[in-house]
C-alpha cells in the first residue's frame, strides 16, 4: 500500500512557490591549465518542501551548484535566488551539509552542534536543552563529551546533520552526505533523514551519485551532463510517502526511474576531459 | 639547553609500558649521578687544579644562596626578574596574537607592513635596551617593554603562520550558519592557530626571559640581571654563579608553567 501513486502530492509541488532558483547561471573557475567552464546556462527551480537529489558525474559540478546556493561563490552569469531574494552574499537562509567533514576538532560534540546557537546569541540553559534533544534525535545519545576524532565517520555525519538541524534552516543543502559510508550504516542513516525529513518538510537538495539513493529519498532527481552542466534530465519519483528505504527499490515504479536515471548518466561516463575529482 | 632539558619530557609521548617507565627512571638515576659527579668534581678543582677567585665552589655558591635566601634579597629580586618577564611576556604575545589576526584577516595590510616588521625583527632586540632606559628611565618599565618587544614578533610570526593556514571549510561552514567576521576569528581561527601561537609563545617566552636579564643588567637596582652584574663588580665569583643558577631555575619554571598549560588546551588531541 505503501507504494500507490500520488498524482495530487505532484500536482501540489509544481504549483508551490520557488525556493530555490537557477536561472541561466554560468560558473567558470581560473585553473592552472586555464579557464574550467563547470556550469553553462544552467536553470533549475526547487519548490518549497521538496526534496530534490542531483546526480551526475563527478566533476560535472554539483559541489559547485551548492556552492553558489550558499553564496560562498558567485557566478560569472545568471541570476540565483532562495526564497525569493537573490543571492548575493553569503546565504544565512540555508544549512549546509559540505561533503568535507568541517566539524570543529577541538569542540566535542555538543559543543559543536551548539554553535549555530551561539552565534544567534541563543541564552546557554536553552541552548543546552535544544542541543541535548537535536543530538536524541539523530542518536548520537552518550557521546556528546566526544571529539571529532573520537567517532566514526558514521558519527560525525550524524553530528553534522544535528549542527545544520538545529537552527532550523529554510532550506538544507547535502554534498554525498552518505558517500564513503558502507552499504547497511547508509541504510539506517538513510531512514534516519527520511523521519527527520518527514517530521519537517524541509526544501532539500541532496547532492548524490548513488542513484538508488536518489530514488529512495527525492521527491525528483536531476541528472547533470557532463561539463558544462545543465541539468540533462529531471524525473519525479511516483513512488509514494511514507516510503522505507528498504522496500522502495520492489515498488513498481522503482525500475523504470533506475533504468531511465542510469541511461541518461551511463552516456556520459568516462566522458569528461581531464577530471580532477 | 637547561629550558630544553625541561620542556622535552612534556612533549614526549607517554609510553605505558613498564620496561620504558623503568627507562624513564633509570635516566633519573643517570641524571642524578651526572650532576653529583659535576659538583663533586668542581668542588674538588677548586683550591686544587683552579683557583676559587676564578671558578669559586659549589659550597661557597650554596652558602651564597643560603644568605641571600635569608636575607630575602634572592626573593626580592627575583620577584622583580619574574614580574617583568611576565608583564612583557604577556604584553607581546597579546599584541603579537592580535596583529596577526588583523594581518591575517586583511590581505592589504600584511602586505603593506610584512617588509618593516621583517626588518625591526631583523633587530638584536638587546640593541633597543639603551633606548627604552632612554625612554623609560631605570625602573621596570624599559625591561618590560624589551621582553614585550623580544616576545611580540616571535609569536606574531608564528600566528601569521596558523592563521593563514587555518580549514576554510570550517569557516565557511561557520559563515553559511551566519557567523560575523569576529565569531570566525574567536571559533575558527584562534583554536586552529592555537598550536603554532603554542610554538611563538614557547620560542618567545625564554627571549622575553633575555630580553628583561639583559636590560636589568644594563641599568637597574634590582632584578636577577642586576644580582649578576653587581657580584661581577665586587669580583665576587660565588654571587654570579648564584645569581646564574637562580636564573636557570627561573627558565625552567616558566617553560613546565607553559608546558602544562599546552597540555591543557590541546586536550582535545
Ligand atoms: N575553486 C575551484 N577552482 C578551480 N576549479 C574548481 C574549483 N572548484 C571546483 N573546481 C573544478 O570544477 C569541477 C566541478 O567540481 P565540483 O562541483 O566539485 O564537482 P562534483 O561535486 O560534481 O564532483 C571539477 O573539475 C573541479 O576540479
Ligand atoms: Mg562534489
Amino acid at each position: 500500500m505503501k507504494v500507490c501513486h500520488a498524482p495530487e502530492t505532484v500536482a501540489v509541488l509544481e504549483i508551490a512557490k520557488p525556493a530555490v532558483e537557477f536561472k541561466g547561471v554560468r560558473k567558470v573557475f581560473q585553473s592552472r591549465s586555464g579557464p574550467l567552464e563547470v556550469l553553462r546556462d544552467f536553470s533549475l527551480v526547487v519548490a518549497e518542501g521538496e526534496f530534490l537529489a542531483v546526480v551526475g558525474p563527478s566533476g560535472s559540478g554539483k559541489s559547485t551548484v551548492l556552492n553558489l546556493l550558499a553564496g560562498l561563490d558567485m557566478p560569472d552569469e545568471g541570476h540565483i535566488a532562495c526564497n525569493g531574494a537573490p543571492v548575493d552574499g553569503v546565504n544565512t537562509e540555508i544549512g549546509y551539509l559540505t561533503q568535507h567533514d568541517s566539524l570543529l576538532p577541538w569542540r566535542t560534540v555538543e559543543e559543536n552542534v551548539a554553535v549555530p546557537l551561539e552565534i544567534r546569541g541563543v541564552a546557554v540553559s536553552e541552548r543546552r536543552d535544544r542541543v541535548h534533544a537535536m543530538i536524541a534525535s539523530v542518536g548520537l545519545k552518550g557521546f556528546e563529551r566526544h571529539h571529532p576524532r573520537q567517532l566514526s565517520g558514521g558519527m560525525r555525519k550524524r553530528a553534522m546533520l544535528a549542527r545544520t538541524l538545529i537552527y532550523n534552516p529554510s532550506t538544507i543543502l547535502m554534498d554525498e552526505p552518505f558517500g564513503p559510508l558502507d552499504a547497511q550504516l547508509k541504510l539506517v542513516l538513510q531512514a534516519e533523514l527520511m523521519r527527520l525529513w518527514s517530521e519537517s518538510r524541509k526544501t532539500v537538495v541532496f547532492v548524490t551519485h548513488d542513484i538508488v539513493e536518489a530514488i529512495t529519498l527525492a521527491d525528483r532527481v536531476v541528472v547533470l551532463s557532463p561539463r558544462p552542466s545543465r541539468v540533462k534530465l529531471g524525473e519525479r519519483i511516483a513512488i509514494g510517502r511514507p516510503r522505507s528505504v528498504h522496500d522502495v527499490r520492489f515498488a513498481p515504479a522503482f525500475e523504470d526511474h533506475y533504468r531511465r536515471l542510469w541511461g541518461a548518466i551511463e552516456t556520459d561516463i568516462g566522458r569528461q576531459p581531464h577530471d580532477q575529482q | 639547553m637547561t629550558s630544553n632539558d625541561v620542556a622535552a619530557p612534556s612533549r614526549r609521548p607517554r609510553v605505558g609500558m613498564a620496561a620504558s617507565s623503568w627507562r624513564v627512571s633509570r635516566i633519573w638515576v643517570y641524571r642524578l649521578l651526572f650532576a653529583a659527579a659535576f659538583l663533586a668534581f668542581w668542588q674538588f678543582a677548586s683550591g686544587r687544579l683552579a683557583d676559587p677567585f676564578w671558578i669559586s665552589s659549589p659550597s661557597a655558591i650554596l652558602a651564597r644562596l643560603s644568605e641571600w635566601v635569608r636575607t630575602g634579597t634572592l626573593q626580592y629580586n627575583l620577584m622583580i626578574t619574574f614580574k617583568e618577564t611576565i608583564s612583557g611576556f604577556l604584553m607581546g604575545a597579546t599584541a603579537g596574537v592580535l596583529a596577526a589576526c588583523v594581518a591575517g584577516a586583511n590581505d592589504t595590510i600584511r602586505r603593506t607592513v610584512d617588509p618593516f616588521v621583517t626588518a625591526v625583527y631583523g633587530l638584536p632586540k638587546v640593541a633597543l635596551a639603551p633606548l627604552f632606559i632612554m625612554w623609560f628611565g631605570i625602573g621596570m618599565a624599559p625591561k618590560i617593554v624589551l621582553a614585550a618587544v623580544s616576545v611580540f614578533f616571535l609569536v606574531f610570526f608564528s600566528t601569521l603562520s596558523g592563521v593563514r593556514e587555518v580549514d576554510h571549510k570550517m569557516v565557511e561552514a561557520l559563515r553559511t550558519m551566519g557567523a560575523d567576521r569576529l565569531t570566525i576569528q574567536r571559533c575558527v581561527v584562534l583554536p586552529a592557530a592555537m598550536p603554532w601561537i603554542f610554538t611563538g609563545l614557547k620560542l618567545g617566552l625564554p627571549y622575553g626571559f633575555v630580553g628583561a636579564v639583559a636590560a636589568e643588567m644594563m641599568a637597574s637596582n634590582a632584578g636577577i640581571g642586576f644580582l649578576t652584574q653587581n657580584a661581577a663588580g665586587q669580583l665576587d665569583t660565588a654571587g654570579v654563579f648564584a645569581a646564574l643558577f637562580a636564573l636557570m631555575v627561573v627558565t625552567s619554571l616558566l617553560n613546565e608553567g607553559l608546558g602544562r598549560l599546552e597540555a591543557w588546551i590541546f586536550r582535545w588531541r
